[in-house]
């Protein structure tokens, strides 16, 4: 079986513990408008790999990645959910570290051969990254095409399996810096017991230059990167929401 | 026991000269973290910004500030020299004064000239008439003996910066022999040795007993270089600071007669550590004292400074010196040997502000205590100043008290030396052999008639046939120019200080270099996946490449191309074993263009691999720029792949990485290090 693959990253530092090996899997339904990927989109693009072609790489490099290990990312790997499932079982008989870095879109709970293969992925998983983007639903269609419904239900279903999450949350300036968006974000988080880390990362604009070449059009012209210290601030507004959601302390943003 | 070694436990380094035996019975490890360490003085400040001062001033007249054209610089030359006699606790400078370079003629009086000419200097007449005429330097020497062949290879800069016109540097006295035993110990250990040479007199006798004679005449010396700054170096260090600047001042005698090309300091820094302890324990210094010291030590080694030409510079982009001190590793025996001692070296980038000399190189083991890797990495990050090298490998072979001289040439101290030899260009080379000997960019026939390859297309067969040839002829002249080159450097501009802080016997590693590297294996790379048209001037010879096809580079990981580098690294060296050396040097090779590969690439035509005639070559074993796509641990894996058992005296990967691709931001840590939502939480609230 061999899977769409856009790109390998030997030296990835930002995806998960330690060095790891960056899969970028081909595809991706969501057209978020800070996407720095956008060449990771089209289903049909990429080159096609096997699983032993992408472990071959790994073992060829293994020493480097001690206290690292593999993460799959895109694009939206679970798009290609079989091809990704063969890879991590290959990866885990291995003793490699498995991170899926995902937005969650395609989860369905009601489909059942689906929560079948999910299951079986999961199981072979170390790690998921779970990007929130935005936790208001009315804003979220607008940033990314899609209902956060399923992205939602992925978090609290990982919870239910015990795998362990990092959310990644990106902050852009006028679109997901709202405090009471933040907060709630930080809400939803509290009641996640799974939950091992928090990213929280300033919005910026280095994705630019592939639209450009790419002839498409960027659609955050014009809003300004976000300064690292605002990051930060928005961090502290998140962890005020887990605190509350966790002493049942009561949300200030509804009266 | 003698008094200066009062409270050190017992061992053969009181019957021998031992430091490693000294440092292993002697030393206390250390696992704990940087919290110990001390700011600088307000003297440290005030000394430190009239370095600064004097540096500006030294910009402003040009990159030199004074220079000495009369005296001719030997341990004993010149008197005392300071910064501020009050304020400096470890003393000692090249000349006079700091900033004023000394006058070096034995390695070659045309240089020495031209380095005073070309910063606004002249060399009194006598001097040049002296040395030209009635005292003959290393220079002279070797140009006597050159053959046509040599001399031509040079000019066409197939074999390039030969240290025959200047100081080989590369060879590491063991400074620390005289803070722990003292002038008078070392004098009597050289004299027994000198009596016990054989007596029949064969040339190889008679040269050790001269040289013998050599060495015992300059720790005189040194022993009076010392009284000239008011210490009595005849004995031992009574303490650190004595430890300190006996150390310094051996080292400072190597650099009064030595203008090298790397003048080395060594592995002290656990060897002085064992004095501070001691210190710190009886209460006579407090850390911050310690650290004044340390300070002041590694101020004097910044501002060791040799006059030096333009060319010189270009050729090594910049002014370097290589004071490489060489800090931390493990002992066989598994400790770490970390102290310390090794923070507080480290932490000079720190107290002092960054820097590029001298070079602090952290040997680097996974075995390594925690503690001192945050440290490391968090000083690398601040000063972008320390240098990383294997000791995982380079143990293996030189034990567990061998340094660094240059960039990566290792040495146990005091028992092995390194005879440097520059570097063969092997990209030029593989045109040599395209074109039958004749240079690319001369049109003259350098190397020997050989076929050259008349097919428009290159064959991979063919071409590697011809370069083999041509491989092994070079390594011929490469070879016997360097046997040359030593025997005269011995003779006219002998190393006497730093031998004399050697042991009798000692192993003599014979160094040869390669440049452009991954040219050469992008180049047979693209002869033999892709198709490469040869371009011909109207005299035949080829002078550029049309590549058709794409084929595997150098730098991603990829065996087609990495065993190509691989077995060029094999091949050469096996061509350079088949020679003579030179005292019985046993030949190892280097790809570590650290500068020079600029220059190298300049004076190279258009190669196979697409580069064109005169872009540079890329530094050491790095694939180059931009065709490793494939992230930096597939090139990293490529590198690596290269036979260390071939090219025993180095490989050097330059490699830089924006600090955010580490870890997002200096404040943004992504994965927050799996910090726990609860505890982060608690914090939060008080």
């Amino acid at each position: 079986m061999t899977g769409r693959i856009h790109s390998i990253e030997s030296f990835g530092t930002v995806d998960g513990p330690g060095v790891r090996m960056v899969v970028f899997f081909q595809g991706c339904p969501m057209r978020c408008q800070y996407c720095h990927n956008p060449d990771t989109w089209e289903l049909a693009g990429g080159s096609l790999m096997t699983v032993e072609e992408i472990l071959k790489q790994y073992e060829s490099s293994r020493h480097f990645y001690r206290g690292g290990g593999i993460t799959a990312t895109g694009g939206e790997p679970l798009m290609q959910l079989d091809f990704l499932t063969q890879l991590f079982e290959a990866a885990r008989k291995k003793d490699i570290h498995t991170c899926l870095d995902t937005s969650g879109i395609t989860f369905n709970r009601s489909n059942e051969e689906y929560l079948k293969k999910i299951d079986r992925l999961l199981a072979s998983t170390s790690l998921v990254m779970l990007d929130i983007k935005q936790i208001n639903d009315i804003r979220h269609k607008p940033l990314t095409g899609h209902s956060n419904v399923a992205i939602l239900d992925f978090a609290r279903y990982l919870d239910e399996k015990e795998i362990p999450v990092w959310i990644r949350h990106v902050v852009v300036p006028g679109i997901t810096d709202e405090s009471a968006d933040l907060y709630h974000l930080g809400r939803f988080i509290g009641q996640l017991k799974n939950v091992k880390a928090l990213d929280v990362l300033p919005y910026h604009d280095m994705g630019k230059v592939k639209y450009e070449s790419m002839g498409l059009d960027y659609p955050l012209k014009g809003v300004p990167p976000l300064s690292k210290e605002d990051a930060l601030s928005a961090k502290k507004i998140i962890l005020t929401g887990i605190r509350d959601a966790r002493t049942n302390a009561p949300d200030p943003y509804c009266s | 026991m003698r008094p200066e070694w009062r409270a050190f436990n017992n061992g053969i380094w009181e019957h021998e000269i031992n430091v490693r035996d000294f440092i292993q019975k002697n030393y206390t490890p250390y696992d704990g973290d940087d919290t110990f360490l001390a700011g600088p003085t307000k003297k440290t400040e005030e000394l430190w910004a009239q370095v600064m001062e004097l540096s500006k001033q030294e910009r402003e007249a040009g990159g030199v500030l004074d220079m000495d054209t009369k005296l001719v610089s030997t341990i004993t030359s010149h008197g005392p020299g300071y910064l501020d006699k009050d304020k400096e606790t470890i003393v000692g400078f090249q000349t006079d004064k700091p900033f004023k370079r000394s006058l070096q003629p034995y390695g070659g009086i045309r240089m020495a000239e031209k380095a005073c000419a070309d910063n606004g200097y002249t060399i009194d007449p006598e001097i040049k008439e002296f040395f030209s005429v009635h005292r003959k330097t290393h220079n002279a020497g070797v140009f006597d003996a050159y053959t046509e062949e040599m001399r031509n290879c040079r000019s066409s800069h197939i074999i390039t910066g030969l240290p025959d016109a200047y100081g080989r540097g590369r060879i590491i006295g063991d400074y620390r022999r005289v803070a722990l035993y003292g002038i008078d110990r070392l004098i009597e250990d050289k004299e027994e040795q000198k009596d016990t040479t054989r007596s029949t007199m064969y040339s190889e006798i008679i040269r050790e007993r001269e040289e013998l004679s050599e060495q015992i005449r300059a720790l005189k010396e040194l022993k009076k270089l010392g009284s000239i700054y008011g210490f009595d170096i005849s004995k031992p260090a009574m303490n650190v600071k004595e430890a300190i600047q006996w150390t310094y001042l051996a080292y400072l005698a190597a650099v009064k007669e030595q203008n090298g090309a790397a003048m080395s300091l060594g592995r002290t820094s656990t060897f002085i550590d064992i004095y501070a302890q001691r210190d710190l324990e009886e209460g006579t210094y407090t850390e911050e004292e310690v650290q004044e010291f340390v300070d002041h030590f590694i101020m004097k080694l910044r501002l060791v400074k040799f006059a030096r030409t333009p060319e010189y510079n270009e050729l090594f982009s910049g002014d370097p010196t290589w004071v490489t001190e060489s800090i931390g590793g493990v002992g066989i025996d598994g400790r770490p040997l970390v102290t310390k001692m090794s923070f507080r070296y480290l932490h000079t980038l720190e107290n002092l502000g960054t820097a590029p000399e001298p070079n602090l190189t952290v040997l680097w083991s996974t075995k390594l205590p925690d503690n001192f890797k945050r440290f490391c990495a968090k000083t690398s990050i601040a000063s972008s100043s320390i240098q990383y090298e294997n000791d995982d490998l380079m143990r293996v072979t030189h034990g567990d008290d061998y340094a660094i001289a240059c960039c990566v040439s290792s040495m146990r101290v005091g028992k092995e030396m390194q005879l440097f030899g520059a570097r063969a260009n092997l990209a030029k080379c593989l045109l040599y052999a395209i074109n039958g000997g004749v240079d690319e960019i001369t049109k003259k026939q350098i190397g020997p008639k050989y076929r050259p390859i008349t097919s428009e297309y290159l064959n991979y067969d063919e071409v590697m046939d011809a370069y083999k040839d041509m491989m092994q002829w070079l390594a011929n002249v490469y070879v016997n120019a360097l046997n040359i080159i030593h025997y005269m450097h011995d003779k006219y501009s002998y190393e006497r200080i730093q031998m004399a802080l050697h042991d009798k016997k000692v192993t003599r590693w014979f160094a040869t270099g390669i440049a452009g590297l991954s040219v050469v294996a992008d180049s047979l790379s693209a002869i033999k996946y892709a198709k490469v048209k040869a371009i011909r001037d109207e005299n035949g010879i080829v002078v550029d490449y049309e590549i058709e096809g794409d084929f595997p580079k150098y730098g991603n990981n990829d065996d087609r191309v990495d065993q190509i580098a691989n077995d060029l690294v094999h091949t050469f060296m096996n061509f350079v074993k088949s020679n003579h050396t030179y005292r019985g040097g046993i030949a190892t090779t280097s790809i570590l263009t650290i500068t020079s590969n600029v220059v190298y690439g300049k004076n190279t035509g258009a190669t196979p691999d697409g580069r064109k005639k005169g872009e540079a070559f890329a530094p050491g074993a790095n694939p180059m720029h931009r065709r490793d796509t494939h992230g930096a641990v597939a090139s990293l894996a490529s590198v690596a792949k290269l036979p260390f058992k071939d090219a025993q005296d180095g490989i050097s990967n330059t490699f830089s990485i924006v600090p955010g691709a580490l870890g997002k931001e200096d404040k943004i840590f992504t994965g927050d290090l799996e910090v726990d939502l609860e505890l982060a939480l608690s914090e939060d609230q008080k």
